[in-house]
Protein backbone atom coordinates (compact mmCIF):
# COMPACT_ATOMS: atom_id res chain seq x y z
CA UNK A 1 0.00 0.00 0.00
CA UNK A 2 0.63 3.71 -0.46
CA UNK A 3 2.44 4.76 2.79
CA UNK A 4 0.27 7.65 4.39
CA UNK A 5 1.19 11.10 4.41
CA UNK A 6 2.37 13.37 7.10
CA UNK A 7 3.98 11.30 8.70
CA UNK A 8 6.21 12.66 11.44
CA UNK A 9 8.24 9.47 12.95
CA UNK A 10 10.37 10.59 16.17
CA UNK A 11 12.01 7.83 18.14
CA UNK A 12 12.73 8.29 21.92
CA UNK A 13 15.97 8.10 24.18
CA UNK A 14 14.58 6.47 26.73
CA UNK A 15 15.78 3.71 28.10
CA UNK A 16 13.33 0.83 28.84
CA UNK A 17 15.65 -0.13 31.79
CA UNK A 18 14.99 2.78 33.59
CA UNK A 19 10.91 2.82 33.47
CA UNK A 20 9.52 2.50 37.01
CA UNK A 21 6.22 0.82 35.38
CA UNK A 22 6.28 -2.52 32.96
CA UNK A 23 4.24 -4.42 31.96
CA UNK A 24 2.96 -6.62 29.19
CA UNK A 25 -0.76 -6.56 28.51
CA UNK A 26 -2.22 -9.34 26.89
CA UNK A 27 -4.40 -9.43 23.95
CA UNK A 28 -8.11 -8.79 24.68
CA UNK A 29 -6.73 -7.45 28.37
CA UNK A 30 -7.32 -4.18 30.13
CA UNK A 31 -4.40 -1.90 31.99
CA UNK A 32 -5.75 1.72 34.15
CA UNK A 33 -2.90 3.50 36.02
CA UNK A 34 -2.59 6.76 36.92
CA UNK A 35 0.26 8.95 35.23
CA UNK A 36 1.35 11.98 37.22
CA UNK A 37 2.21 15.31 35.67
CA UNK A 38 5.34 15.05 33.84
CA UNK A 39 5.62 11.16 33.77
CA UNK A 40 5.89 9.63 30.43
CA UNK A 41 4.02 6.76 28.84
CA UNK A 42 5.03 4.14 26.21
CA UNK A 43 2.74 1.65 24.63
CA UNK A 44 4.72 -0.57 22.18
CA UNK A 45 2.72 -2.67 19.70
CA UNK A 46 4.86 -5.64 20.15
CA UNK A 47 4.09 -7.58 17.26
CA UNK A 48 2.17 -5.11 15.22
CA UNK A 49 -0.92 -3.94 13.78
CA UNK A 50 -2.66 -4.19 17.14
CA UNK A 51 -4.81 -1.47 18.08
CA UNK A 52 -4.43 -0.26 22.10
CA UNK A 53 -7.93 1.89 22.76
CA UNK A 54 -7.13 4.37 25.03
CA UNK A 55 -9.09 7.07 26.96
CA UNK A 56 -7.65 9.55 29.65
CA UNK A 57 -9.21 11.35 32.18
CA UNK A 58 -8.25 13.92 34.65
CA UNK A 59 -7.17 12.12 38.27
CA UNK A 60 -8.52 14.41 40.62
CA UNK A 61 -12.02 15.41 38.76
CA UNK A 62 -12.80 12.44 36.10
CA UNK A 63 -15.74 14.68 34.73
CA UNK A 64 -13.06 15.84 32.77
CA UNK A 65 -11.67 13.95 30.08
CA UNK A 66 -10.10 13.19 26.74
CA UNK A 67 -11.93 14.75 24.11
CA UNK A 68 -11.87 13.51 20.53
CA UNK A 69 -13.25 16.50 18.80
CA UNK A 70 -11.39 18.76 20.89
CA UNK A 71 -8.21 17.08 20.09
CA UNK A 72 -9.30 17.40 16.15
CA UNK A 73 -10.34 20.54 16.65
CA UNK A 74 -7.27 22.06 17.98
CA UNK A 75 -5.02 20.40 15.69
CA UNK A 76 -7.59 20.63 12.85
CA UNK A 77 -6.36 17.72 11.95
CA UNK A 78 -8.14 13.84 12.35
CA UNK A 79 -4.57 12.15 13.15
CA UNK A 80 -2.57 12.03 16.08
CA UNK A 81 1.15 12.09 15.81
CA UNK A 82 4.17 13.59 17.75
CA UNK A 83 3.26 16.63 18.56
CA UNK A 84 -0.20 16.22 18.79
CA UNK A 85 -1.31 17.38 22.30
CA UNK A 86 -4.19 15.56 23.44
CA UNK A 87 -7.28 17.47 24.73
CA UNK A 88 -9.39 17.53 27.40
CA UNK A 89 -13.25 18.20 27.29
CA UNK A 90 -12.27 21.14 29.43
CA UNK A 91 -10.10 22.11 26.59
CA UNK A 92 -6.72 21.73 28.90
CA UNK A 93 -4.03 19.63 27.19
CA UNK A 94 -3.65 16.22 29.18
CA UNK A 95 -0.55 14.98 27.81
CA UNK A 96 1.24 15.29 24.64
CA UNK A 97 2.74 13.35 22.19
CA UNK A 98 6.91 13.59 22.03
CA UNK A 99 7.35 10.26 20.05
CA UNK A 100 6.41 7.99 17.70
CA UNK A 101 7.68 5.45 15.15
CA UNK A 102 3.89 3.82 13.85
CA UNK A 103 3.12 7.48 12.29
CA UNK A 104 -0.29 8.08 12.75
CA UNK A 105 -2.90 7.06 15.09
CA UNK A 106 -6.75 7.39 14.82
CA UNK A 107 -9.59 9.14 17.21
CA UNK A 108 -12.69 8.87 14.98
CA UNK A 109 -13.00 5.19 15.00
CA UNK A 110 -14.28 4.72 18.73
CA UNK A 111 -13.82 1.41 20.31
CA UNK A 112 -15.83 -2.09 19.58
CA UNK A 113 -19.12 -3.43 21.72
CA UNK A 114 -20.79 -6.16 21.39
CA UNK A 115 -23.55 -4.15 20.74
CA UNK A 116 -21.98 -2.61 17.77
CA UNK A 117 -20.71 -5.84 16.55
CA UNK A 118 -24.51 -6.74 16.52
CA UNK A 119 -25.45 -3.72 13.70
CA UNK A 120 -21.71 -3.90 11.94
CA UNK A 121 -21.65 -7.30 11.13
CA UNK A 122 -24.13 -9.74 12.18
CA UNK A 123 -26.86 -10.43 14.74
CA UNK A 124 -25.15 -13.90 16.01
CA UNK A 125 -21.54 -11.59 17.30
CA UNK A 126 -23.00 -10.80 20.17
CA UNK A 127 -21.12 -12.96 22.39
CA UNK A 128 -17.39 -12.15 21.03
CA UNK A 129 -15.45 -10.10 23.70
CA UNK A 130 -15.29 -6.33 22.73
CA UNK A 131 -13.47 -3.19 24.34
CA UNK A 132 -16.55 -1.39 25.78
CA UNK A 133 -16.92 -4.56 27.87
CA UNK A 134 -13.41 -4.03 28.84
CA UNK A 135 -13.78 -0.22 29.72
CA UNK A 136 -17.07 -0.72 31.51
CA UNK A 137 -14.64 -3.68 34.04
CA UNK A 138 -12.04 -0.79 34.08
CA UNK A 139 -13.93 2.29 34.84
CA UNK A 140 -16.42 -0.06 37.75
CA UNK A 141 -13.10 -1.40 39.13
CA UNK A 142 -12.17 1.81 39.55
CA UNK A 143 -14.99 3.54 41.48
CA UNK A 144 -15.70 7.03 42.33
CA UNK A 145 -19.31 5.85 41.04
CA UNK A 146 -17.58 5.52 37.11
CA UNK A 147 -20.34 3.98 34.88
CA UNK A 148 -21.29 3.64 31.09
CA UNK A 149 -21.79 7.09 31.10
CA UNK A 150 -17.97 7.81 31.51
CA UNK A 151 -16.86 6.22 28.20
CA UNK A 152 -16.38 8.73 25.95
CA UNK A 153 -15.17 8.41 22.00
CA UNK A 154 -11.20 6.98 22.56
CA UNK A 155 -7.72 6.94 20.79
CA UNK A 156 -7.51 3.77 18.86
CA UNK A 157 -3.16 4.00 18.93
CA UNK A 158 -2.09 2.00 15.85
CA UNK A 159 -5.09 2.20 14.21
CA UNK A 160 -5.26 3.10 10.39
CA UNK A 161 -9.26 4.77 9.62
CA UNK A 162 -7.86 7.03 6.68
CA UNK A 163 -10.88 9.24 5.28
CA UNK A 164 -11.04 10.38 1.53
CA UNK A 165 -11.60 13.92 0.51
CA UNK A 166 -15.05 12.38 -0.40
CA UNK A 167 -15.61 12.00 3.17
CA UNK A 168 -15.48 7.75 2.71
CA UNK A 169 -14.31 5.97 6.14
CA UNK A 170 -12.50 2.36 5.64
CA UNK A 171 -10.83 0.68 8.03
CA UNK A 172 -7.56 -0.21 6.47
CA UNK A 173 -4.25 -2.20 7.42
CA UNK A 174 -2.24 -1.51 10.05
CA UNK A 175 0.40 0.75 8.90
CA UNK A 176 2.09 -0.24 12.19
CA UNK A 177 4.85 -2.55 12.62
CA UNK A 178 6.18 -4.74 15.30
CA UNK A 179 8.07 -3.46 18.16
CA UNK A 180 6.45 0.41 17.22
CA UNK A 181 5.76 2.68 19.89
CA UNK A 182 4.17 5.77 20.75
CA UNK A 183 4.92 8.10 23.97
CA UNK A 184 3.27 10.77 25.61
CA UNK A 185 4.15 12.74 28.63
CA UNK A 186 2.00 14.00 31.17
CA UNK A 187 0.55 17.39 31.45
CA UNK A 188 -2.02 16.65 34.14
CA UNK A 189 -1.90 14.09 36.59
CA UNK A 190 -4.26 11.49 34.52
CA UNK A 191 -5.68 8.40 34.49
CA UNK A 192 -4.90 5.84 31.79
CA UNK A 193 -7.56 3.16 30.50
CA UNK A 194 -6.42 0.92 27.86
CA UNK A 195 -8.44 -1.46 25.96
CA UNK A 196 -5.62 -4.26 24.08
CA UNK A 197 -8.64 -4.74 21.12
CA UNK A 198 -9.90 -8.28 20.97
CA UNK A 199 -11.39 -7.55 17.93
CA UNK A 200 -11.39 -10.63 15.02
CA UNK A 201 -13.81 -9.13 13.00
CA UNK A 202 -12.15 -6.20 10.60
CA UNK A 203 -8.31 -5.73 10.11
CA UNK A 204 -7.40 -3.23 13.08
CA UNK A 205 -5.50 -6.30 14.54
CA UNK A 206 -4.69 -8.00 11.95
CA UNK A 207 -7.96 -10.46 12.48
CA UNK A 208 -4.97 -11.64 14.97
CA UNK A 209 -5.22 -9.71 18.76
CA UNK A 210 -1.67 -9.25 20.33
CA UNK A 211 -0.17 -8.21 23.20
CA UNK A 212 1.10 -4.93 23.50
CA UNK A 213 4.22 -3.66 26.24
CA UNK A 214 2.90 -0.37 28.39
CA UNK A 215 5.61 2.33 29.96
CA UNK A 216 5.87 4.77 32.63
CA UNK A 217 9.32 6.80 33.25
CA UNK A 218 9.60 9.55 35.60
CA UNK B 1 -46.99 17.91 4.57
CA UNK B 2 -48.79 17.32 7.76
CA UNK B 3 -49.82 19.94 10.38
CA UNK B 4 -46.97 20.60 12.31
CA UNK B 5 -47.12 19.35 16.58
CA UNK B 6 -44.86 22.07 16.67
CA UNK B 7 -43.48 25.17 14.54
CA UNK B 8 -41.20 27.39 16.41
CA UNK B 9 -38.37 29.73 15.02
CA UNK B 10 -34.98 30.08 16.65
CA UNK B 11 -32.50 32.79 16.30
CA UNK B 12 -28.94 32.40 15.76
CA UNK B 13 -26.85 31.39 19.24
CA UNK B 14 -30.01 30.04 20.86
CA UNK B 15 -30.77 26.55 22.72
CA UNK B 16 -33.60 23.99 22.89
CA UNK B 17 -34.46 20.47 23.82
CA UNK B 18 -37.59 18.12 24.05
CA UNK B 19 -38.58 14.54 24.25
CA UNK B 20 -39.47 13.12 20.57
CA UNK B 21 -41.53 10.15 19.95
CA UNK B 22 -40.81 7.19 17.54
CA UNK B 23 -41.78 7.75 14.39
CA UNK B 24 -42.61 11.54 14.26
CA UNK B 25 -40.03 13.84 12.55
CA UNK B 26 -37.61 17.11 13.46
CA UNK B 27 -37.99 19.25 10.46
CA UNK B 28 -34.87 21.94 10.32
CA UNK B 29 -34.64 24.99 8.01
CA UNK B 30 -32.29 26.99 7.80
CA UNK B 31 -33.55 30.38 7.57
CA UNK B 32 -31.05 32.69 5.94
CA UNK B 33 -28.61 30.39 5.03
CA UNK B 34 -25.20 29.46 6.78
CA UNK B 35 -26.49 28.31 10.13
CA UNK B 36 -25.41 25.62 12.09
CA UNK B 37 -27.14 23.36 14.44
CA UNK B 38 -25.17 21.17 17.00
CA UNK B 39 -27.77 18.32 17.82
CA UNK B 40 -27.49 15.43 20.61
CA UNK B 41 -29.93 12.60 20.78
CA UNK B 42 -30.35 10.40 23.97
CA UNK B 43 -32.39 7.22 24.68
CA UNK B 44 -35.32 9.27 26.02
CA UNK B 45 -35.86 5.67 28.68
CA UNK B 46 -32.03 4.80 29.27
CA UNK B 47 -30.48 8.14 28.63
CA UNK B 48 -27.44 6.65 28.80
CA UNK B 49 -27.91 5.45 25.64
CA UNK B 50 -27.18 8.36 22.94
CA UNK B 51 -25.60 9.22 20.03
CA UNK B 52 -22.83 7.77 19.48
CA UNK B 53 -20.13 9.37 16.55
CA UNK B 54 -17.43 6.57 15.74
CA UNK B 55 -20.88 3.74 15.55
CA UNK B 56 -22.42 6.09 13.55
CA UNK B 57 -19.67 6.72 11.18
CA UNK B 58 -18.20 2.77 11.03
CA UNK B 59 -21.86 1.62 10.43
CA UNK B 60 -22.58 3.47 7.56
CA UNK B 61 -18.55 3.89 5.99
CA UNK B 62 -18.70 7.70 6.17
CA UNK B 63 -17.10 10.56 8.04
CA UNK B 64 -19.93 13.09 7.29
CA UNK B 65 -24.09 12.65 7.47
CA UNK B 66 -26.27 13.02 4.81
CA UNK B 67 -29.50 11.67 4.13
CA UNK B 68 -30.65 8.83 3.79
CA UNK B 69 -27.92 7.52 6.80
CA UNK B 70 -28.72 7.53 10.11
CA UNK B 71 -27.69 8.39 13.47
CA UNK B 72 -26.54 5.22 15.45
CA UNK B 73 -26.62 4.98 18.99
CA UNK B 74 -23.80 3.02 21.40
CA UNK B 75 -25.96 -0.06 21.85
CA UNK B 76 -25.94 -0.97 18.51
CA UNK B 77 -29.60 0.71 17.87
CA UNK B 78 -30.93 3.80 15.89
CA UNK B 79 -31.72 6.87 17.35
CA UNK B 80 -33.08 8.76 14.33
CA UNK B 81 -32.83 8.37 10.18
CA UNK B 82 -32.04 11.38 8.21
CA UNK B 83 -35.43 11.73 5.84
CA UNK B 84 -35.00 14.82 3.91
CA UNK B 85 -31.77 16.87 3.44
CA UNK B 86 -31.20 19.60 0.34
CA UNK B 87 -27.53 20.42 2.18
CA UNK B 88 -26.14 17.02 1.13
CA UNK B 89 -23.32 17.28 4.05
CA UNK B 90 -23.25 17.34 7.94
CA UNK B 91 -20.27 17.76 9.79
CA UNK B 92 -19.72 14.66 12.52
CA UNK B 93 -16.01 15.31 14.18
CA UNK B 94 -15.70 19.31 15.06
CA UNK B 95 -17.84 18.98 18.01
CA UNK B 96 -19.18 22.10 19.31
CA UNK B 97 -17.74 25.97 20.62
CA UNK B 98 -16.84 26.57 24.15
CA UNK B 99 -16.65 29.72 25.60
CA UNK B 100 -13.25 30.27 25.02
CA UNK B 101 -13.01 29.95 21.37
CA UNK B 102 -16.21 32.30 21.51
CA UNK B 103 -14.45 35.07 23.44
CA UNK B 104 -11.08 34.77 21.43
CA UNK B 105 -12.36 34.57 18.17
CA UNK B 106 -15.50 37.47 18.56
CA UNK B 107 -14.65 39.03 22.07
CA UNK B 108 -16.56 39.27 24.85
CA UNK B 109 -20.74 40.48 24.64
CA UNK B 110 -22.00 40.21 27.88
CA UNK B 111 -25.74 40.22 29.28
CA UNK B 112 -24.98 43.70 31.06
CA UNK B 113 -23.85 44.90 27.77
CA UNK B 114 -26.16 43.52 25.43
CA UNK B 115 -29.30 41.83 26.75
CA UNK B 116 -30.19 38.75 24.83
CA UNK B 117 -28.26 39.52 21.84
CA UNK B 118 -24.99 38.58 23.92
CA UNK B 119 -22.76 35.47 23.07
CA UNK B 120 -23.06 32.69 23.69
CA UNK B 121 -21.16 29.16 23.07
CA UNK B 122 -22.10 25.65 21.76
CA UNK B 123 -21.08 23.82 25.09
CA UNK B 124 -22.45 25.94 28.03
CA UNK B 125 -25.89 25.93 25.93
CA UNK B 126 -25.68 22.11 25.39
CA UNK B 127 -25.09 21.45 29.45
CA UNK B 128 -27.88 24.09 30.39
CA UNK B 129 -30.33 21.74 28.28
CA UNK B 130 -29.11 18.35 29.24
CA UNK B 131 -29.07 19.80 32.76
CA UNK B 132 -33.13 19.93 32.21
CA UNK B 133 -33.11 16.09 31.43
CA UNK B 134 -31.24 15.06 34.60
CA UNK B 135 -27.85 15.03 32.27
CA UNK B 136 -24.28 16.52 32.74
CA UNK B 137 -20.59 16.68 31.16
CA UNK B 138 -20.57 13.37 31.51
CA UNK B 139 -23.30 12.94 28.72
CA UNK B 140 -21.95 15.40 26.63
CA UNK B 141 -20.25 13.80 23.59
CA UNK B 142 -19.45 14.17 20.29
CA UNK B 143 -22.27 16.10 18.72
CA UNK B 144 -23.54 16.61 14.88
CA UNK B 145 -23.23 20.19 13.33
CA UNK B 146 -26.34 20.01 10.55
CA UNK B 147 -25.64 22.34 7.82
CA UNK B 148 -22.00 22.54 7.97
CA UNK B 149 -19.42 20.79 5.89
CA UNK B 150 -16.12 20.01 6.80
CA UNK B 151 -13.68 18.26 4.58
CA UNK B 152 -10.73 16.03 5.63
CA UNK B 153 -7.16 16.54 3.22
CA UNK B 154 -5.13 13.77 2.63
CA UNK B 155 -3.03 14.00 5.31
CA UNK B 156 -5.96 14.42 7.64
CA UNK B 157 -5.99 18.13 7.70
CA UNK B 158 -9.63 19.65 8.72
CA UNK B 159 -11.58 22.55 6.29
CA UNK B 160 -14.78 24.15 7.23
CA UNK B 161 -16.34 24.54 3.50
CA UNK B 162 -18.23 28.20 3.35
CA UNK B 163 -21.47 29.38 2.31
CA UNK B 164 -22.56 25.71 2.25
CA UNK B 165 -25.72 25.67 3.06
CA UNK B 166 -28.11 28.04 1.13
CA UNK B 167 -31.28 29.68 2.88
CA UNK B 168 -34.25 27.26 2.91
CA UNK B 169 -31.47 24.65 3.25
CA UNK B 170 -33.78 21.77 4.86
CA UNK B 171 -32.89 18.40 6.94
CA UNK B 172 -35.33 16.12 8.47
CA UNK B 173 -34.94 13.28 11.41
CA UNK B 174 -37.07 10.70 11.78
CA UNK B 175 -36.83 9.25 15.39
CA UNK B 176 -36.31 5.73 15.64
CA UNK B 177 -36.51 5.82 19.39
CA UNK B 178 -37.96 8.07 21.60
CA UNK B 179 -35.61 10.69 22.00
CA UNK B 180 -34.20 13.69 24.02
CA UNK B 181 -33.57 16.28 21.33
CA UNK B 182 -31.05 18.49 22.78
CA UNK B 183 -29.75 21.30 20.08
CA UNK B 184 -28.31 24.85 19.62
CA UNK B 185 -27.78 27.19 16.62
CA UNK B 186 -24.27 28.38 18.00
CA UNK B 187 -21.67 28.95 15.55
CA UNK B 188 -19.85 26.19 14.07
CA UNK B 189 -16.26 25.98 15.88
CA UNK B 190 -14.32 26.40 12.66
CA UNK B 191 -16.65 29.16 11.52
CA UNK B 192 -14.22 31.94 10.29
CA UNK B 193 -16.69 34.79 10.13
CA UNK B 194 -14.82 37.58 11.93
CA UNK B 195 -18.39 38.95 13.68
CA UNK B 196 -20.23 36.39 15.77
CA UNK B 197 -23.24 36.25 13.37
CA UNK B 198 -24.92 32.57 13.79
CA UNK B 199 -28.59 32.10 11.95
CA UNK B 200 -31.60 31.84 12.84
CA UNK B 201 -33.10 28.09 12.66
CA UNK B 202 -36.92 26.92 12.13
CA UNK B 203 -37.68 24.06 13.83
CA UNK B 204 -40.96 21.49 13.19
CA UNK B 205 -41.79 18.38 14.42
CA UNK B 206 -43.98 16.51 12.25
CA UNK B 207 -46.69 13.51 12.98
CA UNK B 208 -45.16 10.02 11.40
CA UNK B 209 -44.70 6.13 11.99
CA UNK B 210 -41.90 4.20 12.19
CA UNK B 211 -40.69 2.60 8.77
CA UNK B 212 -40.83 -0.23 6.78
CA UNK B 213 -37.75 -2.39 6.19
CA UNK B 214 -37.39 -1.28 2.69
CA UNK B 215 -37.23 2.37 4.09
CA UNK B 216 -34.39 4.39 2.11
CA UNK B 217 -32.79 4.50 5.40
CA UNK B 218 -32.38 1.29 5.76
CA UNK B 219 -31.62 -0.33 2.98
CA UNK B 220 -28.58 1.84 2.14
CA UNK B 221 -26.10 -0.05 4.41
CA UNK B 222 -27.04 -3.48 5.96
CA UNK B 223 -25.73 -2.52 8.95
CA UNK B 224 -28.69 0.14 9.26
CA UNK B 225 -31.27 -2.58 8.91
CA UNK B 226 -29.75 -4.68 11.95
CA UNK B 227 -29.57 -1.41 13.99
CA UNK B 228 -33.25 -1.17 12.65
CA UNK B 229 -34.09 -4.54 13.82
CA UNK B 230 -32.33 -4.16 17.41
CA UNK B 231 -34.35 -0.91 18.00
CA UNK B 232 -37.29 -2.83 16.92
CA UNK B 233 -36.55 -6.11 19.09
CA UNK B 234 -35.74 -2.85 21.68
CA UNK B 235 -39.49 -1.91 21.37
CA UNK B 236 -40.75 -5.48 20.72
CA UNK B 237 -39.83 -6.29 24.41
CA UNK B 238 -41.16 -3.55 26.07
CA UNK B 239 -44.82 -3.48 24.41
Amino acid sequence: MTPPPALSLRESPLDPATAVNDQIVPAGDRWMHEIKAGQTLRIVDLEGNQAADTLFYNARDFSERYSATDTMLAQRNLYLGTGTRLMSSEGRALLEITADTCGRHDTLGGACSRESNTMRYAHEKHDMHACRDSFLCGVTDWGHGLGKRDLPCNINFFMNVPVTPEGGLTFADGISHPGAYVEMRALLDVVCLISNCPQLNNPCNAYNPTPIRVLIWE
Amino acid sequence: MPDPLLDLTLKGGAMWSALIGRGKRLRLTDVAGGANVGLLLYNARERHERYNMPDTLKGQHVFYLRAPYCLHSDMGRLLASMTADTAGWHDTVCGHSTAAMVREKYGERTFQEARNECYRDARTCFLIELAKWGLGKRDLVPNVNFFSKVVAGEAGALTRVPGHSMPGSVVELRMEMDCVVVLNTCPHPLDDTPSYAPGPVHLQVLPGTPPALDDPSLAIRPENLRGFQNTDLYFDLQS
